[in-house]
């Protein structure tokens, strides 16, 4: 909201400087975006007339003007063409500084000298028309020489762009913003002045006004304005507007929106002759009624939204003929709107229910400034004291102006403000220091609330104009908040908290740190793929598969919740590669989404309004996944990193078991599951990317494998589906050991990390077996290798004799027998 | 009387039939494949002929002659898939390798050099300040339904400050109950409710994560981000409690010579609210282009929890009181490392990427 300091002063002494009061402001939660200086850089521009235009020899884009300011003639080059002789623009003589530090001094362009500039009013920072010159005989009747800033009537000022919380419906208006300033600051906040009606002739002989549905309208008020003359506002109305940003347009328009920047209450006039009956009632709207909105859009009324618990509900206010005018409190239709030849003004001014205004607004798709405020909750107590208002502004342009006595005003259900036992204890113990109950009670009457001081508490009673501040424990923080936020959060002491319990992080998160770590070390660059993919991507590799949709996307490539950072992973490498930085090791952390219809264990929770909905979501998972990239990488490559990994966090025995049935987007003859020995969970995938993917996302498909491991963190942190080795340790034997090697010809299906726990516990001497080599040749059966094992014995007791040797050879010779798997 | 062209055509179709089953390689369709179908191939010759045919007949034989080239193709597409299935299993075939039989120390691994994330490490930054003040750390998920992430916030449906959040609705049952966690408050409401339900209030905890806003990206915000709260729920906790955390934190992440100041905010969730902004990290506090001249950065927000949470989840507001914060985790890592453009984090271009330790 953009305040002038201009009109703060009209309400409370501000002799601050513009840096101290934006402190305040900020400190006040009126925190300021930006400071704007209007008039600033204008104080050398004066009106010009143009007395001659000449061509400049060998251009055609610029032309030599002669002006007069008042002391003869001023050669000057201008490119606008946008005006004639005898106009009036405004002259930037040298030595000017305009708006923005633009300093004017002589040129010479094409051999003529310029003597200063003409100005454009985008270039003197009045808005942003860069059509050509500002020509000021279009606005003013321009005397030759005068100071611009007096040909247009603008007077300095300083605009301060305020952004205004939400729960603050009260500042959104000068006199709020004024009056947190006068509160702070000590000092009295004045009114503004009004009108009284001045026409004996009661508003209902002329007009009606009623509500039909309470509910959603708390008060209709309607003055009747009569001998209207609709025509522009004075300048300086025009100038406070234009300053807030908005557009002047004529006097009674201009008059409901000074009222509403200034005391925040919107209104709306009618134009009374297109108003059948001179009547105006508000109702809900019924299903099937459409209106015209000013933007010219029909619109249907009393449709239900797609927003939760949206059933439509919109109120409009109709004419006696029930015809509908408007959309009560968000935008006015074409019909009854005012027009030149308008002469009796029905003023309508009242309070709506804030949520209707706020669901008509969102599901309508109108935003005004009107429904801003209303949404947020108009003081329902301003309605006439706003009319008031509107009536002192306009008759500065209608002297004559007519308001028939005893305005029109019909309540229907308005909020009771509530009203708060504050104890002393109640404001120490939420801000941590005591506030001095006089000083408390002064903060809170600046707002405007009621105060009655107690033995050892204050009854305070929240003003109409703070709908924000709720009953009993909750109004209670609300009023400490605003007693903190005037007392200013920065006197408030610091303290620092102690308690007994330690911080720490829990061993799900140390083990992601952990994993982290490893993986890290070991070379692999951490990636952030996007989480939203298209439903191409998702169809790569979950063709058919359920997915979870974004309702309301912001791109068609970004509507599906993951199922796998594969896809993410192998793109990211891919443009990588092509800008030939292809050679890494690239993984992500995260989390990838099931849709719960086939999640294994969908996660069921509750939502909906009051959360009284049971509801099925879908099942995250949390996994690392890595695409191994380097030249000589590949399935080998992944498997080695696992087994670093698993040796690092310490898990008991994961076998590395060849998998007919790979996820697609994983090599079909080149994966191997993860399968923890102990609990059958499977931890992960390893093994290498299918080329088909690879070819469906990279531009060249590389000449290249990518290996793959997919761990899955969920299973891994979880030390019933992970095992973890003993953390117990054991001192080596003192005696020495012996190493025997054994090949083994095996049948495919036998796995060669089976093979080796079943050594291990073919004896209990057995210390460690290790695989040292594979052979597959023309030599053995088809549809076996050959694994080499180096199997390390050893007691604890004794040096180990021939005999136990060969009989521990022999065991482990029979055991391996057992799974099929003959001595070579 | 003349004799159609087409005469026997029912016994050619049926020849190249036979012909394109007996193809047994890619490479035989490949080649075979313009004397199918292609210019000089039984049924272009055909084609040719049908001009010396009436107009009614030709459209007749034409039609017939269509439909004999549409099967035929169609045949030599089947063929071909088929072919292609076969390559690729032979292909993976070949290329089948069992990875039990991996032996470890055959492998090659050359030295290289990892990089872990910007916001990892930011992340675990920040974890270890707070695990050092006396905070433990809790995980959420990043799907949660509207009460979660709203109502049991204090934002009721349709409440005008749900459109504070640009939220993602993800389309499972009702509209609307759904959403991509706009912050990782609802942590905080997970965190209260297990307290309760267990009977294990005190809570110190910070909750970090990801979270989504439906804002198209710039340089200063990206689509999902990462952010980190803050939850104490304890006997005797005020505004004091929560300004002096707030300022042992700035002081302990950013530097001695790094300030923190309060000033009003509003959040739906928290009863008084505030905005915490530090000392500007580029000027140190002299004023800046970065700080609009006003020394001064917005980093969070943060405030007492209002009464209305504490009733969602069931805490005597009596007993206990508590406040909460929250800011950005890549927004510090932006200040802290003069990240120029966020979208950075995204691109994962690996030179970028390199030159984190």
């Amino acid at each position: 909201m953009k305040v002038s300091l201009n009109w703060l002063q009209e309400f409370v002494d501000l002799p601050e400087s513009v840096d101290q009061l934006r402190v305040i402001l900020d400190d006040l939660g009126l925190v300021v975006d930006g400071v704007e200086h209007v008039g600033e850089g204008l104080s050398d521009v004066v009106v010009a007339r143009v007395d001659e235009i000449r061509a400049i020899e060998g251009a055609d884009r610029i032309r030599l003007v002669v002006v007069d300011a008042g002391h003869g003639p001023v050669e000057i080059v201008c490119g606008a063409m946008n005006f004639v002789v005898g106009n009036h623009v405004p002259l930037a003589p040298v030595g000017a500084v305009l708006p923005g530090g633009f300093a004017i001094a002589e040129r010479t362009m094409r051999g003529v000298t310029s003597h200063g500039m003409l100005c454009s009013s985008r270039e003197l920072g009045l808005d942003d028309d860069h059509q050509g010159l500002m020509v000021l005989d279009e606005l003013v009747v321009p005397r030759v020489g005068e100071k611009l800033l007096d040909a247009l009537k603008i007077t300095f000022d300083v605009i301060f762009d305020l952004s205004i919380e939400i729960n603050r419906p009260d500042a959104w208006s000068v006199e709020g913003v004024a009056r947190d300033l006068a509160t702070r600051l000590g000092r009295t906040l004045r009114e503004p002045a009004v009108a009284d009606t001045n026409d004996p002739t009661p508003s209902d002989s002329f007009a009606a006004a009623g509500i039909d549905d309470p509910d959603l309208c708390g008060r209709l008020s309607v003055s009747v304005l009569r001998n209207v003359k609709v025509r522009p506002s004075p300048a300086w109305v025009a100038q406070r507007l234009k300053n807030a940003g908005m557009r002047p347009i004529s006097n009674v328009v201009d008059a409901s929106n000074f009222v509403m920047l200034e005391l925040g209450q919107p209104t709306h006039p009618y134009d009374a002759a297109h108003v059948a009956k001179r009547t105006l009632r508000a109702r809900r709207a019924r299903d099937g009624e459409t209106l015209t909105t000013l933007d010219g859009v029909e619109r249907e009324l009393a449709k239900a939204g797609r927003g939760l618990g949206d059933t439509g509900e919109d109120c409009v206010i109709v004419d006696g003929d029930d015809r509908v005018l408007g959309l009560a409190g968000v935008m006015g239709g074409a019909a009854s709107e005012i027009n030149d030849d308008t002469t009796d003004v029905l003023l309508e001014a009242a309070f709506f229910d804030p949520m209707t205004i706020a669901r008509s607004s969102k599901r309508h798709g109108l935003r005004s400034e009107a429904s801003n405020r209303f949404e947020r909750g108009v003081d329902p107590q301003l309605a006439l004291r706003a009319a008031a208002r509107f009536v002192e502004i306009l008759s500065q342009s209608v002297p004559d102006l007519v308001w028939l006595s005893n305005p029109l005003d019909v309540w229907g259900n308005v909020p009771t403000p509530p009203t708060i036992s504050l104890r002393d204890a109640d404001v120490q113990r939420l801000l941590g220091v005591p506030i001095d109950r006089g000083q408390v009670a002064t903060l809170l009457r600046g707002l405007g609330f009621d105060v009655k001081e107690k033995k050892r508490r204050l009854k305070v009673t929240a003003p109409s104009s703070r709908l924000d501040v709720r009953e009993g424990d909750l109004g209670r923080a609300d009023v400490i908040e605003e007693v903190a936020r005037l007392f200013s959060y920065r006197r408030l002491p610091r303290h620092n908290p102690t308690w007994p319990e330690l911080g720490y992080l829990t061993a799900r998160q140390q083990l992601r740190r952990h994993v982290r770590d490893v993986v890290v070390d070991l070379g692999v660059t951490e990636a952030w793929t996007p989480t939203l993919g298209s439903d191409e991507d998702f169809d790569l590799l979950h063709p058919g598969v359920a997915r979870v949709r974004v309702t309301n996307p912001l791109a068609s490539d970004e509507v599906v919740l993951r199922a796998t950072m594969l896809t993410g992973l192998v793109r990211a490498w891919a443009k990588n590669f092509e800008r030939g930085t292809g050679d890494v090791i690239i993984g992500e952390f995260g989390v990838v989404f099931q849709h719960p219809s086939v999640a294994l264990t969908p996660r069921v929770t509750r939502g909906g309004a009051g959360g009284s909905l049971a509801l099925a979501l879908p099942a995250e998972n949390e996994r690392l996944t890595v695409v191994l990239a380097r030249p000589e990488d590949d399935a080998r490559s992944a498997v080695a990193l696992w087994n670093v990994l698993a040796h690092r966090l310490g898990l008991a025995d994961v076998v590395v078991r060849s998998t007919s049935e790979a996820p697609r987007g994983l090599h079909p003859s080149r994966t191997a599951e993860l399968v923890d020995r102990t609990s059958g969970a499977q931890l992960g995938f390893v093994g290498e990317v299918d080329a088909e993917l690879v070819d469906a996302i990279a531009a060249v498909p590389p000449p290249r494998r990518l290996g793959v491991l997919d761990v899955d963190l969920d299973a891994l942190a979880d030390v019933r589906l992970a095992t973890r080795a003993s953390t117990f340790v054991r001192v080596p034997s003192r005696y020495p050991s012996a190493v025997i090697d054994l090949a083994f010809v095996t049948p495919r299906p036998v796995n060669a990390g089976d093979l080796a726990y079943s050594l291990r516990q073919a004896s209990e001497l057995v210390e460690e077996v290790t695989l040292f080599d594979v052979y597959e040749g023309p030599s053995l059966r088809e549809g076996t290798r050959s694994l080499a094992y180096n199997v390390r014995l050893s007691s604890e007791e004794h040096t180990l004799s021939d005999d136990e040797i060969t009989r521990a050879r022999a065991a482990l010779i029979e055991i391996a027998a057992s799974l099929g798997a003959v001595l070579r | 009387m003349t004799t159609s062209p087409l005469e026997n055509l029912a016994e050619q179709t049926t020849e190249l039939l036979t012909t394109i089953e007996g193809l047994s390689t890619l490479d035989a369709l490949r080649e075979a494949e313009a004397s199918l179908t292609g210019k000089r191939s039984v049924l272009s010759g055909l084609q040719k002929s049908l001009g010396s045919l009436e107009p009614e007949e030709r459209k007749a034989a034409g039609a017939q002659l269509q439909e004999a080239r549409r099967v035929v193709e169609s045949a030599l597409e089947e063929r071909r898939r088929l072919l292609n299935r076969e390559a690729r299993l032979a292909l993976l075939e070949a290329d089948r390798l069992d990875l039990g039989d991996v032996v470890p120390r055959d492998v090659r691994w050359p030295l290289s050099i990892g990089h872990p994330g910007l916001v990892a490490l930011t992340q675990r930054e920040l974890e270890d300040v707070f695990v050092g003040m006396g905070f433990t750390v809790a995980d959420g998920p990043e799907v949660e339904s509207d009460w979660f992430n709203f109502e049991a916030l204090n934002i009721p449906p349709a409440h005008p400050a749900r459109g504070l959040w640009d939220t993602f609705y993800v389309d499972l049952g009702e509209p609307e109950t759904v959403v991509l966690r706009t912050h990782t408050s609802p942590t905080q409401i997970h965190l209260m409710e297990h307290a309760v339900a267990t009977d294990t209030l005190p809570i110190h905890s910070v909750m970090p994560g990801r979270c989504y806003r439906r804002d198209t990206p710039d340089a200063r915000h990206l689509m999902g981000f990462h952010q980190i709260e803050g939850l104490v729920v304890d006997r005797g906790i005020s505004f004091g409690d929560l300004a002096g955390v707030i300022e042992t934190f700035t002081r302990a992440y950013f530097g001695p010579d790094i300030a923190s100041r309060l000033r009003p905010g509003y959040f739906p969730f928290t009863e008084p609210s505030a905005e915490f902004e530090v000392t500007c990290t580029i000027c140190r506090g002299d004023g800046c282009r970065t700080c609009s001249f006003t020394g001064w950065i917005e980093l969070g927000g943060c405030g007492m929890l209002d009464p209305a949470v504490l009733e969602a989840v069931g805490i005597d507001g009596d007993e206990w009181s508590g406040f909460a914060f929250g800011f950005g985790i890549d927004r510090c890592a932006q200040m802290r490392h003069q990240l120029g453009d966020m979208r950075a984090l995204i691109e994962n271009d690996t030179r970028f990427l390199e030159q984190l330790s």
